[in-house]
This record gives C-alpha cells, structure tokens and sequence, in this order.
C-alpha cells in the first residue's frame, strides 16, 4: 500500500508504534466488552480484570505519547508519516478514556449487583446502544489499522444514532423512576452505564474521523460536510 | 501530465501574490542532453521559493537559467520563456550585466574574493553605479547589516574576506548580492557547507530578506525547504512533479511521488 523508507530503522519504529496502539486498542475492546457482561450478570471478579486492565492501558498510553515524541524528534516526519503520528497522539487518549469509561461501567456493575436490589431490566434497556457501540468501536479499530477512509467516513454516521438511543434510554428511565421511586437507585445506575456507552461511542468516531485525516489530509472534526459528502477517493493503489 | 500541471499552476497563480517571474514551457540542454523538461512555475514577489528533488533532477540548472548563468558555458541552451520584468530574458539582446545585478547569485560554497572584505562588498557596487567614498562607505555598512554581519567585521574592514570563517564568508556572499540592490536572489545550496549555527544563522537571514527581496533557494535539506520558504517546487528527472505552498506541500502533497521523496520512501 505505502512504500517503505530507505531507512528501515524508520519503518520499524512506525510500525512497533502501530502495533502498540493496536494491541492498546485490543485491551480497551476486550474491556468495554468484559464490563458489560460485568454489568448483565454480575461477575465481581471480572469487574475487577476491567479495573486491572485500565492500567496498563494507562501505561501503554504514556509509552506511546513517549514513542511518538521521540519518532518526531528523531525523523522529523512529513506528509502521511506526519499525520499518522499526530493521529496516533489523538487515538490514544481516545482509547484511554474508553478505558476510563469501561472501568466506570464496571465498577458501576459490581457495586449494582452487590446490593442485589434490581428492579428495573437494566441490561435489556442497553442491550441495543451497547451493541451498536460495540459495532463502532472494533470497526472504528478496523479502519485504523487498515488505514481505510472510507470505511471510517461510515462509521461517522453511525455515532448519532448511538447518541439517539442514549436519549431514548434516558426518557425509559425517568418514565421508570416516576412510576416507581423504588427504581431510582437502579435506573440511576443504568443511566450512568448508558451515559459510558454513549461517550464510548464518540470516542469511537473521533478515531474514525482521524482515520480520515491519515488517509486523506483533511480534517473533518466539527464540520457537517461528513454528512452529506460523496464517498471520498479511494486512497492510492 | 504536464497539461494538468499547468493547469494547476495557473490556479496558484490566480490566488493573488505578485509574480516576479514566470517560467512557462523552459526546455534546458546541457549539448545534446536535455535536462529541464516543459518547466512551468511562478515566483512570487517577497516571497521565498525552494527547490528539492534528488541529486540531477535539474533543480540547480533551473536555478541557474534565472540569471542566465549558463551563458558562461558554450553547449548549453535554453528554450521556452522566462518573463521578468515584461520580457522574456530568454530572448538575445540582454544586457546579461544588469539581469545578474538584479538577479543575484549566491554559490554553495562561499566564493568571497580574495581582497578586503570592504573591497568585496565595493567591488559589484563600482561596476554599475559611481558612488563618492562616503555613500560606498554607507553603501557597504548598509549590505553588511542587512547580511547580518556588521557586527562581527565592523572593526576589520580591512582584512581579507578569506580570514572570515565559513559562515562569515557566506553571509559575506550574500551581502556581496545585496549590495548592488538586486530584485532576487538566487541561492544555490546556500548553507550545505556551514556548521548548525551558520545555518539558522543564514536562514534568519532569508526570513529578514525576503520583506525586500524576491528569494528562490536550491536545498538538499528537506527541512530547511519546509522551514524557510513559502512556495516549494518538487523536481525530478528534470520535470516539476509539484509545485504549491510549502505547508500543503509538506502536510498534504498532491502527489505520491512527492510524498515519497519528502517522506523519505525514495529509493
């Protein structure tokens, strides 16, 4: 797909980067998925993986930003290796927080079930949002890796009905909450899983649209033109 | 391909900046060796242009053509049009004197003349113009400053130009060029033999030139390309792969080829 440098010192230190922030993006995935089925059938000990895991995606994040510092440096990179790097620095502090928020769901889960007072159809009511993200991240994850535009540039659309369901989910519970006030505690907690979700799946975009950055060199970030636009150039050959 | 290029040029072109001078279909032969392929471009007033491409790929020739430096050399000619100031320079009937007062040229090794560094300055000032001592006197501290170079040789006007080390010289070079009060310079690898320091030192002093003067700089240093100048031209084989501004050139090349020169996947 892109040729390799004259230095090949150079490519390997592009692609230890890229892997690491596969492998980075490997670990949040299986964490997002571990906390939801944390949070459908209450299984502490996995709650606690979710807990552990956060940390070394948190050292794997200051490994990387160190990593890319020192490629800059060193290669003063151009064009598509200078935009790949500048991505990276973006996609992993998106892949951190997904972390962060798939460490909260966990923690939410275990102490949800601890108290064994579940009232409400908590893992019904986010079965769909938590699938849909679960879609965009690992295809989100996909593009990156293959360094697909266009894939990415469909992805994009794909968050706003994440955040449609999140919305839908919030009016649910409060029609709960006021029916029964015995719900409160439990659809509060829902909420807050739904409100992880739902940000899960912007950090899933915001890769999407740094993809596009790579691949392309234009920068989509709060613009509406993703909406409407034609599908972009295949990239080169 | 070149169609499209011309094209392309031409919506440059029509995004405002004066041009200085405007290269359109230039052909160069070195005998019967063709080395400049249907070369079209614009260099913009007051700005600074660069040149990269590797090694033979006719940057330093086109450079070269500007002036019409290559006269100098029997066998070798140019075809097409260079238009400066309303006339194709290209043209017989030059007075090839004033074109070199007004494109000016500086080497990639320093060539101060071997006389006082007063005298170095002095010497293209007294070819065209006929100054009284106190205005060559200012004349000559004016280029001096403007080189960025008063300050070290204000106290030995008088010694050899030679005694100066090489950043020196080459500043000494430059406001050699300045002096006569050209309209371009023409930098051929200006900073290829000079330490870290004499560089930033001389690239400062393209960023201070460039307010009066129109610059085209010849670099084998991609990064100064990208630091120093606002328009950058992408050559090879003798043909203009790219030309555009120097951020787009460096962030988003149009070209692949392009980006796999300034990416360093040439090979």
């Amino acid at each position: 797909m892109i040729g390799e440098h004259s230095s090949k010192q150079y490519d390997n230190e592009l692609e230890a980067i890229r892997s690491k922030v596969l492998l980075m993006g490997g670990i949040v995935e299986t964490q997002f998925l571990d906390a939801m089925t944390c949070f459908r059938i209450g299984n502490a000990e996995r709650a606690d993986r979710v807990m552990r895991e956060d940390d070394a995606v948190n050292q794997l994040e200051v490994q990387l930003d160190d990593q890319c510092s020192h490629l800059i440096v060193r290669r003063q990179p151009a064009a598509n290796d200078l935009r790949t790097i500048m991505a990276t620095i973006k996609v992993i502090t998106d892949l951190e927080r997904i972390g962060d928020e798939a460490t909260k769901i966990a923690r939410v889960a275990k102490a949800l079930h601890a108290r064994g007072a579940v009232t409400v159809n908590h893992y019904e009511m986010v079965r769909g949002i938590a699938n849909n993200t679960s879609d965009l991240l690992h295809d989100a994850l996909d593009a990156f890796a293959r360094n697909d535009g266009t894939q990415a540039l469909q992805l994009i659309a794909q968050d706003a009905v994440i955040d449609h369901e999140f919305r839908s989910i919030m009016r649910n519970l409060i029609t709960f909450m006021m029916e029964d006030p015995r719900t409160i505690s439990a659809a509060l907690d829902t909420l807050w899983v739904a409100k992880a979700i739902e940000r899960i799946g912007d950090h899933a975009k915001n890769i999407a649209e740094y993809v596009i950055y790579v691949v392309e060199g234009k920068d989509i970030r709060h613009t509406k033109s993703h909406a409407t636009e034609e599908q972009p150039e295949q990239a080169e050959e | 391909m070149n169609t499209q290029l011309n094209q392309e040029n031409v919506v440059a072109m029509n995004q405002g900046k004066r041009k200085t001078i405007e290269i359109a279909g230039l052909n160069f032969f070195y005998g019967k060796t063709q080395s400049l392929h249907n070369v079209s471009l614009d260099i913009h007033e007051k700005q600074v242009t660069a040149f990269i491409g590797p090694s033979g790929c006719g940057k330093s020739t086109l450079l070269r053509t500007l002036n019409r430096m290559y006269d100098l050399y029997p066998g070798q000619r140019a075809e097409g049009s260079i238009m400066y100031r309303g006339r194709n320079i290209l043209e017989g009937g030059q007075d090839l004197n004033m074109l070199r007062a007004k494109v000016g040229m500086v080497f990639q090794k320093p060539t101060p003349f071997p006389m006082s560094i007063y005298d170095n300055i002095a010497f293209g000032v007294r070819l065209y113009e006929d100054l009284s001592k106190g205005e060559m006197d200012e004349r000559v501290e004016w280029a001096l400053k403007k080189a960025a170079l008063w300050t070290e040789v204000k106290d030995k006007l008088g010694k050899s130009g030679l005694s100066l080390s090489g950043g020196q010289q080459q500043r000494l070079c430059i406001a050699r060029g300045v002096a006569v009060k050209p309209d371009v310079l023409l930098l051929d690898e200006p900073t290829s033999a000079l330490d870290p320091i004499s560089t930033s030192k001389v690239e400062e002093l393209i960023s201070e030139l460039k307010q009066d003067y129109t610059i085209a700089i010849v670099t084998h240093n991609m990064q100064q390309a990208a630091r120093c100048s606002d328009y950058t031209a992408y050559m090879y084989l003798g043909e203009l792969v790219e030309f555009g501004e120097t951020d787009q050139i460096f962030m988003n090349p149009a070209r692949k080829e392009t980006q796999d020169y300034i990416t360093g996947r040439f090979g």
